[in-house]
């Protein structure tokens, strides 16, 4: 499992360096589960989506998923209306997981 | 049809990414005459965010150019012009659907209108080839005080 805390607001201007970052780290360590934390992501917008989709294709590259957690309200509605939920699961947090 | 124009505000800045945070934020702050909800203040920062940015990669992809905003507060809502005189959209209603971008390699997603037409009331895409695009948006701000007058 690789954690990534997101610590920006993400739009097109911030997402490059994510992007590079998480790449790199993914194609290192090719694991079962890839998870963003949002816990301090207060803005959003499209370019988060285009981040989280992209990731997603690269950890598919190994077979592995990708997870959202702690996101708040309002980047919620983003995610839904773009329909990626579909593929990729936003959990409330880490602990009620494993218990679940 | 006059309008009562209560405020008016208008910005113009080079097509740097960096600028994206700066324009919502500074629409956000002048919105905030409005006494909005923070819910109703996210969703203007999200349109707005999403109308530069697109002027911002699709507008003036290989070169800087200028962005504008101008916003205007009536009674009780906003309107957000966002324009540029870059490439212009060939097929306006095709680009407004869900999902449709003209960058997948870029990882755009295709949603930014659509988020757009979402957060906000009203929703005007106009766009000539070769000389720009301007997009009007309007929300309502339900103002909570005059809601407990009654
Ligand atoms: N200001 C503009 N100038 C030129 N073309 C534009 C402009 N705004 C939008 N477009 C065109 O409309 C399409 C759809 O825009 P939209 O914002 O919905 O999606 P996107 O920008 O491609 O992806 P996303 O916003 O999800 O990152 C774009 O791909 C682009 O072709
Ligand atoms: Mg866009």
């Amino acid at each position: 499992m690789l954690l990534f805390e997101i610590t920006e607001e993400l739009d097109h201007h911030s997402v490059e360096k994510i992007r590079k970052r998480a790449d790199y780290e993914i194609q290192r360590f090719m694991p079962k589960k890839v998870i963003f934390d949002f816990k301090k992501v207060s803005f959003m917008d499209s370019a988060g989506i285009g981040l989280i989709i992209g990731r997603y294709k690269v950890a598919n590259l190994y077979e592995g998923d990708v997870e959202l957690i702690n996101v708040k309200e309002n980047i919620k509605k983003i995610f839904e209306m773009s329909g990626i939920l579909k593929i990729i699961k936003i959990v409330d947090d880490l602990n009620s997981e494993a218990t679940g | 049809m006059s309008r009562n124009i209560k405020n008016e505000m208008k910005i113009e800045f080079l097509s740097k990414s960096a600028n994206e945070a700066f324009a919502r934020i500074s629409v956000a702050a002048f919105a905030s005459q409005l006494d909005p909800t923070i819910e109703e203040i996210a969703d203007i920062k999200t349109s707005v965010s999403e109308a530069v940015t697109n002027s911002i990669i699709h507008a003036y992809p290989n070169k800087d150019g200028i962005v504008k905003i101008r916003a205007i507060l009536l009674e009780d809502e906003i309107e957000i012009e966002v324009s540029d005189t870059g490439e212009g959209i060939e097929n306006i209603e095709e680009a407004r659907e869900p999902l449709f971008t003209t960058k997948g390699n870029l990882e755009r997603s295709g949603m930014g209108f659509t988020i757009m037409e979402n957060f906000m009331d009203k929703l005007k895409v106009e766009s000539i080839v070769g000389l720009g695009t301007k997009v009007t948006m309007n929300k309502k701000i339900k103002n909570k005080n005059l809601q407990n007058t009654y």
